[in-house]
Parts: C-alpha cells; sequence; structure tokens
C-alpha cells in the first residue's frame, strides 16, 4: 500500500506545482489586461468580477506577493476560476462544465481504445519478427510522425462533404437537443467517428512500436524458452508470458505521455470544430482570454493526473511485484 | 560483444563502413535529414517568389509556374514552405539543444549522487514529466510579448526535458555500480572526472536518440503553436501556412494544395527523425534488427523459423 501512498503523495505535490506555475504565468503579461476587459465590456462587469480578475492576475498592487498567493488559493478552492473574456460573462468554471464531457468522451475513451488496439497489435507484430509483419513499422513510423491536427484536416478532405456519411464539424446534429435519447446519442456517435478514428490512427502507432520492441526484448527470456519447451501453445506463450511482461513498461509509458498524447488530441477538436476544451482552448487563445486558457490548462493537469494515478493502480493490478509488502 | 580478431591488422582488410551508417533505417534518416537542413540554409535563397508577395493568381493549383499552387492572395506556397523550412529546423535544433543539456544536467547528477537533491532533481523532472507540456507551452507563450523563434525554441526547450532527463537517470542509476566506475572511484578519479570520462561516455546513445526525440517534439509545437496562431505570423514557417490555410477555409474551398505539402514535409522531416532514432537504438540493441533469412532446414530435413532472441524448440510436432 506504500506504493500508492507514495504516487498519491507525487500527485498531490504536482497538482500543487501546477497550480503555482499558473499563478505565476499571469503575472508575465505585460500591461493590464483586465482594464482592457472593462472597457471591451462597457460597465457590464460587477466589481466584485473585477475584483476576482485582479486576484487571478496579481494586478492588486497593494498586497505582497504571499497574500497574493494564498487569496489565490482561496479562490481556486471555491471554484472561482474568473470571468471568460470570449464567453462574456459567463464564469471560467462555466465553460469549461460545457466543453469537459465532449472532451473526455473523445479523448478519453480514444485514448484508452488506441492504446488497448496498439498494444495487442504490437503484441503480434513483435511475436512474428522477420514475417510479413514487419512491414507494418515503416508505417506506423510514418503514421506516428504525423501531427494528429493534420491527419484530422486530410480526413475532412477525403471523407466529408455533400451527402457524406461522416460531417465535417460539430459533435451532433445542431437540429436536435441535447439529451439522453437514442437519436441524440446517434447523431453523437455518427459525429465523433471521424474525429475518434483519427487520434485512434496517430495514437495507436506508437503503442505498436513500444509494444513491439519490448516482445522483442522479452522473448529471449528464459522463462518464454522454457514455456515453449513445456510444450504449451504458441498462442499461450505469447499472451500468457512473454505479452504479460512487456505489458508493464508499456503500462507506466502510458501513464508517462499521457499529458503529450492529451495535448495532441486536443487540436484535433480544434480541426473538426468539436466543442470540447481543445476548442475553447483556441477560441481563448486567439482573444487573448487569458483567464480561460488558465483554466484549461489547469483543469486539463488535473485530469492528466487523475489518468495518471488510474494507469498507477493498474500497474499495481498487473506486476504483483509492486504489491509486495515491506 | 564481438571478439575481433587481432591477426587481422597483418592483413590489408578493406576498411567496413561505420556499422551506425550501415544501418538501412539510419542511412535513410540521415539523407532525408541532410536534405532538410540543405533547405533550411538555402531555402530563402532558391525560393522563386517572395512568399508574403502577393499576386493576381488567386488559389489556383498547383502549375508549372506555382508548383504547390497558391494562397487566396496568390502567395506562393512553394516558397513558403521552403522559406519556412528554416524556421522549423532552427526552432528544433535550439530546443533540441538546451533540452538535452538540461536534461544531461539533471538526469546525470540525479542519477550518480544521492541525497536530498538528487532525490529533489528527480521528483522535478518527474513533475514535468506529467503535467501536459503543449497546454503549457501554449499558455507561456502566449502571454509572453515577443514570440519569435528564438523565444518559442526556449519556452519548449525548457519544458519539455523531461523525458531525456528520466532515461538518462535511470540509465546512469545502472552504470554508477559497474566495475569499472568503482574500479576508477578506488583510483581516486575525482567525481567529476568520473561522470564525464567514465559514466558520459556510455550515455551517448541515450543522449543523442533524447535529442533527437526532442526535436520531434519542437518541431510538431512549434508547427502547432503557429498552426493555432499564438506564434509571430509574420514569419513562415509551416505551421503559418497550416493556419492561413485553415483560417481562409481553404477545406471548404477544396484547395488541399494549401495544407499537403506542409503536412507531408512534416510527417516527411518526423519519419526522418524517427528513422535516425531508430537506428540509434538498433545499434546499442542488435535484438530490434530486423530479422535476416529466417528459415532453416535441420538436418532430417523439417523448417524451422528461426527468430532472433528465441530458442528454437523442436519437439516432434514442432511448428
Amino acid at each position: 500500500m506504500s506504493y500508492l501512498l507514495k504516487r498519491i503523495a507525487f500527485y498531490l505535490f504536482t497538482a500543487w506545482a501546477a497550480i503555482t506555475i499558473n499563478f505565476f504565468v499571469p503575472r508575465l503579461i505585460p500591461g493590464d489586461p483586465v482594464q482592457a476587459l472593462i472597457t471591451k465590456s462597457r460597465g457590464q462587469m460587477t466589481t466584485e468580477a473585477v475584483q476576482s480578475l485582479y486576484v487571478l492576475f496579481g494586478l492588486d498592487k497593494d498586497e505582497s506577493v504571499i497574500e497574493q498567493y494564498f487569496r489565490y488559493w482561496g479562490q481556486l478552492l471555491r471554484g472561482d476560476l474568473g470571468l471568460s473574456f470570449t464567453f462574456f460573462p459567463s464564469p471560467v468554471a462555466d465553460v469549461i462544465g460545457d466543453g469537459l464531457p465532449w472532451t473526455v468522451g473523445l479523448v478519453g475513451i480514444t485514448t484508452v481504445v488506441g492504446f488497448l488496439i496498439g498494444t495487442a497489435a504490437g503484441t503480434v507484430v513483435g511475436w512474428r519478427r522477420g514475417s510479413w509483419a514487419d512491414l507494418l513499422i515503416p508505417v506506423t513510423t510514418f503514421v506516428s510522425s504525423i501531427p494528429y491536427f493534420w491527419l484530422g484536416l486530410i480526413a475532412i478532405t477525403l471523407l466529408t462533404g455533400r451527402g457524406s456519411f461522416f460531417p465535417a464539424s460539430g459533435a451532433y446534429d445542431t437540429g436536435l437537443v441535447p439529451g439522453w435519447d437514442w437519436e441524440f446519442i446517434g447523431s453523437t456517435l455518427r459525429y465523433g467517428l471521424l474525429p475518434a478514428a483519427t487520434i485512434l490512427i496517430s495514437s495507436m502507432s506508437g503503442w505498436i512500436l513500444s509494444m513491439r520492441n519490448m516482445m522483442v526484448t522479452v522473448a529471449s527470456e528464459d522463462y518464454v524458452t522454457v514455456a515453449h519447451a513445456k510444450g504449451l501453445s504458441e498462442r499461450r506463450v505469447m499472451v500468457g508470458y512473454a505479452a504479460r511482461n512487456a505489458l508493464l513498461p508499456n503500462v507506466s509509458g502510458f501513464a508517462l505521455s499521457l499529458g503529450f498524447i492529451v495535448g495532441g488530441t486536443l487540436l484535433v477538436e480544434i480541426v473538426f470544430s468539436y466543442p470540447g476544451l481543445g476548442l475553447q482552448l483556441f477560441q481563448a487563445v486567439g482573444a487573448k482570454d487569458y483567464p480561460l486558457m488558465q483554466g484549461i490548462f489547469l483543469i486539463i493537469t488535473l485530469s492528466v493526473l487523475l489518468a495518471n494515478f488510474l494507469a498507477d493502480v493498474a500497474y499495481l493490478v498487473l506486476d504483483p511485484r509492486t504489491r509486495r509488502e515491506g | 560483444m564481438a571478439v575481433v580478431p587481432t591477426t587481422a591488422a597483418v592483413t590489408p582488410v578493406k576498411r567496413r563502413k561505420p556499422r551506425f551508417v550501415a544501418n538501412p533505417k539510419a542511412t535513410t534518416g540521415l539523407a532525408l535529414m541532410g536534405f532538410f537542413v540543405l533547405m533550411a540554409v538555402i531555402g530563402p535563397w532558391i525560393a522563386p517568389y517572395d512568399p508574403s508577395e502577393r499576386s493576381s493568381d488567386l488559389l489556383q493549383p498547383p502549375s508549372g509556374k506555382h508548383w504547390f499552387g497558391t494562397t487566396h492572395l496568390g502567395q506562393d506556397i512553394f516558397s513558403q514552405v521552403l522559406v519556412g523550412t528554416r524556421s522549423v529546423m532552427l526552432v528544433g535544433l535550439i530546443a533540441g539543444v538546451v533540452a538535452t543539456v538540461l536534461a544531461v544536467l539533471v538526469g546525470v547528477t540525479s542519477g550518480y549522487l544521492s541525497g536530498a537533491g538528487a532525490e529533489g532533481l528527480s521528483a522535478l523532472s518527474n513533475v514535468f514529466l506529467v503535467i501536459p507540456a503543449l497546454p503549457l507551452i501554449i499558455i507561456i507563450t502566449s502571454t509572453l510579448p515577443d514570440t519569435g523563434n528564438i523565444t518559442i525554441a526556449l519556452v519548449i526547450g525548457f519544458t519539455s526535458w523531461a523525458w531525456g532527463a528520466r532515461v538518462l537517470r535511470a540509465q546512469t542509476l545502472s552504470l554508477r555500480r559497474r566495475d569499472y566506475v568503482e574500479a576508477a572511484r578506488a583510483t581516486g578519479e575525482s567525481t567529476w572526472r568520473i561522470i564525464l570520462f567514465e559514466i558520459m561516455p556510455n550515455l551517448t546513445a541515450v543522449i543523442a536518440s533524447g535529442f533527437v526525440g526532442t526535436v520531434i517534439f519542437a518541431v510538431i509545437s512549434e508547427i502547432t503553436l503557429a498552426f493555432i496562431g499564438v506564434s509571430d505570423a509574420g514569419g513562415w514557417n509551416w505551421g503559418t501556412v497550416l493556419f492561413w490555410a485553415q483560417s481562409q477555409q481553404a477545406l471548404a474551398q477544396g484547395a488541399w494544395w494549401w495544407f499537403v505539402p506542409a503536412g507531408l514535409a512534416i510527417a516527411l522531416l518526423g519519419t526522418a527523425l524517427s528513422l535516425v532514432n531508430f537506428g540509434i537504438d538498433e545499434f546499442v540493441s542488435p535484438r530490434l534488427r530486423g530479422g535476416g533469412k529466417t528459415r532453416v532446414k535441420t538436418a532430417d530435413g523439417r523448417t524451422v523459423r528461426m527468430r532472433v532472441g528465441f530458442t528454437p524448440v523442436l519437439g516432434e510436432e514442432a511448428k
């Protein structure tokens, strides 16, 4: 159990570090972004909202940095991330609340499914080295070097258009009212298919390569030879002996590269105008909407930390050695 | 572990190519890389047009006059891609060097030394590893007043060293108790001499592959930043081309030539770098090399598929 506790302590520390970075970055902005917003909103902002923005940006000159830091934490704990400039006058927390389910649905599911398919394919490719399966390697190398968003652009050009089954943008038919009825769910699936396929294809190839390399390394271990010598079926040796051990580094690799994958997949949302956090981040960057950018960065980081923690738990289940007490 | 017979010195042997270059993957990768470096140097001189110059050929498909077609303002896309190569390579190189230097400093120090400082450095690299780098880079660059090539390269370099540091630390940890290091310590070599002359040479391959990996990441990050419109729109790079293609609805107008060349260039550069990295991996760990001839006849006339790393088990019903 001490392993898990150590990990939790580490994630709490990282969360603290991310929040602290988030506190200091806006202090690099030259000028007074809040003043610009107040001018833009033509007096529609309440004094409270203005005050909250001043705390976020550290423009309250009467306080020391330490005081500002504690006030910032106080505000965060109350869920107050300031007001969004782009979606004025909605609070950032509400805007993120709208986008988060779409991103979790799209990016979350495709990342996990991509890892599973890629690992399975890598197992086979690594096991059958020196056969036709090796041809897959140059292909996957090429595919994994393509930026996610560009693959999305190509998919849109080739597969969408008038009369095509795949819509080019959005997350559901705009004529429908979001709800839990079959028509809406069907429409969501249809709109999500192409972005999901794009993410799957690009994220899978990395897992194929790393799993293949691990399989090749593991295949020469003595226990694999013993398993063969015992007369176990090829399939059983591959899955139960080689893959089971090759999987471990891949799982920890998965945890470590989550941050990277999530960054890439957010861009797919931009290309497909999928209403998740990625698209909001894009809009925020375009409008210099600092509170929204900060809020999105914070939420993405916290989600990645949570996902990392889940991957750690999976590792704990897969590798009995980490469960040993003492 | 090949033991080279020393008698080879007697008869003049034809010098073999260095093994790294003999690897076809590495050679292909290096050749492609060389091409891109050449384009980065001479690109702006050989570009047929000024990339920002407008002309009356609006949104033309590729032709003899404009190899990659033109934009909505009549700018020549071939020139844009060519001129943009320099910025892409420059940012990749600077970010790669910065991140590699940081990774070596943090990774080797935290791996070789022990104590609270080393633990702290290791924790620091783990923190940077887990925080999603791209969103972090986006929020930092969009708050900076100046977003030229150098600034972006530095931001990317300072945020993407953690992976290399982690790998280097693990490798250093496994080296520090090897006999030859112990021997060096016993003869009274100073800590810095051991790190620089005993440990570092054995980390060369890891450092090199970390560098290549960071360059890939930096290139993709820079292009992404330009694509979402964070970086300076005045300079050209492949991401800027894609940014204009996206914002001017190139897709809706069917102008595929607007974004296909830049994307292919990115994919080719990425492939070249990954191939170099595979070359390094296979150089270090020969097991990863692709199999050669794999079907072998045994004495009793059966065929066995030999696989590197596997010990073939021949039974009554060997497959």
